[in-house]
């Protein structure tokens, strides 16, 4: 009896000194707000964003109307603060626009794929057994080829348009997002409280609806956070090349392409789409970085 | 200072009256268990050898007692531990718990069987979730049984009492906010959650300090009392388990080469390698230092083990009768301490076969 | 014979009266963003050249950071560490990180607690005891690789030819310790640490290496300094005893005098608690509670809220160095008479 009392007391003395209880998010909220670089470019994400909302009110002009008057103008000519493009549409509307495609381009199909790709990957890690094999040799199929070249080729036989460009895309984040999540849930899945979980007669759903999802959740966040900035290039390289979102909408990739022939009269102007997508792919890398060092504490 | 609080009992039956057998009936007959992991290779992944983790083993438990099982590692103790817990299949083998067999067809129900017998792991950190505060990893199991919420969360707090930690300061912690030995009690509560009649402590103890080891011991054994527990108690620290242990187990490469009461077999040792494991142990007195080690060599591997009797390739008595045939468990003296070496039995053929001093 | 060959390479030069090691008020502190460990605070001691120290304490006791400080093998950045280092000529406070690299396997060498970690898993256990004989001390791959089978007959590896070609996951827990062991000794270290290298080992095999230890220790004529959690361990090994507490040495002295007659609260305490030999049914004494958080700095004595003789005043001063002779101390208020019987 002394002894529990004795212990207690001292667990009295030990718990003062030691840091306030705070739950595995609000630890990650907590360190992330004084990452003032995460912080600076996900504001700069956050301001993109908003202005690509705010596109129907912000833009001056209608991104598709042509002037062949005004083609390839500098950039602070007359009303077009950012020039004007090949066909004599308003830059800064075109790109106000176009930021919403890209961003639309490079969030949903991750989103989706992070879905479907990690709900497959903690099946195939949980499981086990045949149905690893079964899901994993099928992600090892598409694994074959050159993410690039899957995209290409897929909305290539899909045919044009936002929307299979987006269907290609998370068709191409599945694979990688699956193997994420399955060895996360391997890795998990072979620690002693699942283990005691399952000495506790608890259901495979109840263990990983309780034990398993919340342990596997960061790795598999961090990584679609990282490959949004993917998705925005690939999406960009699809409408490049005329796969992806179709003339007149404007698009950041699709602008690029277009003012390619330009770039000798305007290089300023031709080059403002690729800043666009550079800086918002960089911001989301340096998020996604960011996150990860908040994320991957080992507590 | 309330260590045993009032409380309404909201669990199904408690584990007094699950009692069926009566005290002369062992809480737990093992036979002949069995478990051979495969070890795939190949392009086919087709198997290409075994481990023969545990390979016949048969003892049963008592009820009350503190049977304490020893041996190196990569003698099966950690295996037949998750044998037991049936959270690996076995090959072969029969399970009695309280004169039932587990089986979910003719017998004890697996779920039943995880109300009794429950498990505390060695890794007090990797054995609780980190997402979780520790009072919802203690009320998990209850819940899982259909415990309603309230009374599982007044359970887990009454558990944590029992364990030493009080529920208004700790309850609400993760586990990276523990110290270790704080984590083991956790990890005691919780086992403790499904009210068991036995707990199976597969080196609970080992990876704590010397000091807060003792401290863990203590409540283990104040937690026995109380709560009319059987222990199996695994572990690899010859002195803990003396301190422990009602009777004692000795494994060697998924066999079982000594068994019987604890006192007998640390004064008395019959088979070599028991006594081997007891001579190494550390003297505290610096003046009594070892100049040879008693054992040369490492265990073998468990893919292939030594024919006849796995230990001769360390014994130091080893002659062609041992690697002939397998010794069989049997009664040394009196009938409580059984042996498995053919120096113990008189008709084995052993050159020092049937002399009766005891190996010293 | 190999073991000549390595004794031969024992500097000749080293004096008696000058230790092979020194260390004066050493701290250690690790910074972090949001904390700071004061892990080893204020530790002193010496060692002579051809002596066993071991330091004993419970995790976090600051016994593996003391250590690793006298090689700077601590994480960069992250770490301040203060006082006066010596070992052999070498002041290990004003070297850089090059220098530290040429001692490093030569004349300082490591073990540590699971040499599975520690040993390249892509490389034969030969290769990497050759590879670290040809850098430091650029012979030929010929000479090394003879050199590793020497070190591997030393080490008592059974079938030695065979094991130069084995990798790491092919041994056995102990061969592999052996193994490091091996490497170790491959440039013929004046001092060797040791960090609990026969912790993650079985019974019969810790037994075995401790014996080999030290034996070669004796034959090398070598210092090593020990941590271990083990007071069985530094029995069998130790010349002198290190008692670490909350980052201080609480207590110093020959191994049989600390073991046999403890001085500090706490060297008897951790000896009372130990289940050795402890009758059944019997509750052992415990030291209640936990270590303090070494992220808070501590007045007074570390151990003082968990210590049975322990008066207000050792809560506010921190305790007194007592010597009992040249190579024997203890920190506690507790050492006049009074106190001594209270606690016998």
């Amino acid at each position: 009896m002394s002894d529990v009392n004795a212990a207690t007391l001292a667990d009295f003395a030990a718990s003062e000194a030691s840091p306030p209880v705070r739950g595995y998010w609000a630890s990650v909220g907590h360190r992330l707000r004084y990452d003032y670089a995460t912080l600076f470019f996900l504001s700069v994400i956050i301001v993109v964003a908003l202005l690509a909302i705010c596109a129907p009110w912000l833009a001056p002009f209608d991104p598709t109307k042509t002037a062949m008057a005004y083609r390839l103008k500098p950039v602070g000519f007359k009303n077009f603060m950012l020039g004007t493009d090949d066909l004599g549409r308003d830059m800064l509307s075109r790109l106000l626009w176009g930021g919403r495609t890209s961003l639309i381009m490079g969030m949903v199909p991750v989103g989706v794929a992070t879905v479907i790709g990690g709900f497959l990957g903690v099946l195939a890690g949980f499981v086990g057994g045949r149905v690893n094999t079964l899901i994993m040799r099928a992600m090892d199929i598409f694994y074959a080829f050159p993410s690039v070249l899957l995209a290409v080729a897929i909305s290539g036989t899909l045919g044009g348009g936002i929307k299979n460009g987006m269907l290609a895309l998370t068709i191409v984040f599945i694979p990688p997002l699956c193997r994420v999540a399955e060895s996360a849930t391997t890795l998990v899945r072979g620690l002693d409280f699942v283990e005691a979980a399952r000495a506790s007669g608890a259901t495979t759903l109840s263990i990983i609806l309780h034990h398993v999802l919340g342990n596997v959740l960061s790795p598999i966040l961090i990584f679609a956070s990282s490959l949004i900035s993917v998705s925005i290039l690939l999406g960009s390289g699809l409408s490049f090349l005329g796969l992806g979102v179709e003339p007149p909408t404007p698009d950041w990739g699709l602008m690029l392409s277009a003012l390619r022939s330009g770039i000798y009269i305007q290089p300023l102007v031709c080059a403002l789409p690729g800043v666009a997508i550079f800086i918002t792919s960089l911001s989301f890398n340096l998020v996604s970085d960011g996150l990860r060092q908040a994320m991957d504490v080992k507590a | 200072m309330r260590l045993i609080t009032e409380r309404p009992d909201t669990r199904p039956t408690p584990a007094a009256s699950r009692d069926r057998g009566g005290p002369q009936q062992p809480i737990l007959i093992v036979n002949g268990l069995r478990k051979y992991f495969p070890i795939k290779g190949g392009l086919l992944q087709r198997k290409v050898a075994e481990v023969k983790a545990v390979d016949g083993v048969d003892f049963s438990v008592m009820k009350g007692e503190t049977l304490g099982i020893v041996g190196e590692s990569g003698c099966g103790k950690s295996t037949l531990a998750r044998l037991l817990m049936h959270l690996i299949p076995k090959d072969e083998g029969e399970l009695i718990f309280d004169g039932d067999p587990v089986d979910d067809i003719r017998g004890l129900s697996l779920r039943d069987l995880r109300r009794d017998l429950q498990m505390v792991f060695q890794d007090s950190y990797s054995s609780l979730n980190p997402r979780l505060p520790i009072q919802d990893s203690i009320a998990y199991g209850p819940r899982v049984h259909g415990v309603g919420k309230a009374e599982a969360a007044a359970l887990a707090a009454d558990l944590l009492n029992k364990v030493g930690l009080r529920p208004s300061m700790f309850g609400a912690r993760y586990p990276h906010e523990l110290s270790g030995g704080q984590r083991q009690r956790v990890n005691i509560a919780r086992a403790l959650a499904l009210d068991p009649r036995m707990l199976i402590l597969d080196e609970a103890v080992s990876a704590l300090d010397k000091s807060v080891e003792a401290q863990v011991l203590n409540l283990l054994s104040r937690l026995k009392r109380e709560l009319n527990l059987t222990y199996l108690f695994i572990s690899h620290d010859l002195s803990v388990v003396q301190y422990v242990s009602d009777r004692v187990l000795v494994m060697y490469l998924g066999q079982v080469v000594e068994i019987g009461p604890v006192d007998a077999i640390y004064a008395a040792p019959r088979h070599p390698y028991t006594r081997a494991l007891l001579d190494s142990r550390l003297s505290m007195n610096p003046l009594e230092r070892m100049s040879e080690p008693p054992l040369s060599g490492d265990p073998p591997n468990p893919v292939n083990p030594p024919s006849g009797c796995r230990f001769r390739t360390r014994c130091a008595f080893a002659e062609s009768v041992c690697a002939e045939r397998q010794p069989r468990l049997a009664a040394a003296d009196g009938g409580a301490h059984l042996v498995a070496c053919h120096m113990a039995d008189a008709e084995s053929g052993h050159g020092r076969a049937g002399l009766s001093a005891p190996l010293h | 014979m190999p073991l000549d060959a390595l004794a031969d390479a024992t500097p000749a030069g080293v004096q008696i009266a000058r230790p092979l090691v020194e260390v004066r008020d050493l701290n250690v502190r690790f910074v972090s963003r949001d904390s700071r460990t004061n892990a080893v605070n204020g530790v002193s001691f010496s060692l002579q050249a051809g002596e066993v120290l071991c330091i004993i304490g419970e995790s976090g006791s600051g016994k593996s950071v003391t250590m690793r400080a006298l090689m700077k093998m601590l994480p960069e950045g992250k770490t301040r560490i203060e006082g006066y280092l010596r070992v052999g000529e070498h002041l290990i406070a004003d070297m850089t990180d090059r220098q530290m690299r040429a001692i490093r396997g030569a004349e300082v060498s490591m073990i540590f607690q699971e040499p599975m970690t520690a040993l390249d898993p892509v490389c034969t256990i030969g290769q990497q005891i050759a590879e670290t004989i040809m850098r430091h001390e650029g012979c030929s791959r010929k000479v090394a690789d003879a050199r590793a089978l020497e070190l591997l007959q030393v080490v008592r590896i059974p079938s030695p030819e065979r094991r130069l070609k084995a990798y790491p996951h092919e041994l056995s827990g102990g061969l592999r310790q052996r193994s490091m062991i091996a490497i170790a000794l491959s440039c013929r270290p004046r001092l060797l640490l040791a960090d609990e290298p026969t912790t993650a080992l079985d019974a019969t095999v810790q037994a075995q290496v401790l014996v080999l230890m030290r034996k070669l220790q004796r034959e090398l004529g070598m210092a090593m300094i020990f941590v271990t959690h083990d007071l069985g361990v530094a029995a069998q090994i130790a010349d002198k005893v290190a008692v670490m507490y909350a980052g201080r040495m609480v207590e110093y002295g020959p191994v049989a005098e600390v073991l046999n007659s403890p001085r500090h609260p706490y060297t008897r305490a951790m000896l009372a608690s130990n289940v050795h030999g402890h009758a059944r049914g019997e509750d052992l004494d415990t030291i209640p509670g936990s270590p303090p958080d070494m992220r808070r700095p501590i007045r007074g004595c570390a151990f003082a809220p968990r210590c049975k003789v322990a008066r207000t005043s050792c809560a506010i001063e921190p305790p007194p160095v007592v010597h009992l002779g040249p190579d024997r101390y203890f920190a506690c208020i507790a050492n006049d008479a009074s106190a001594e019987a209270a606690a016998t």
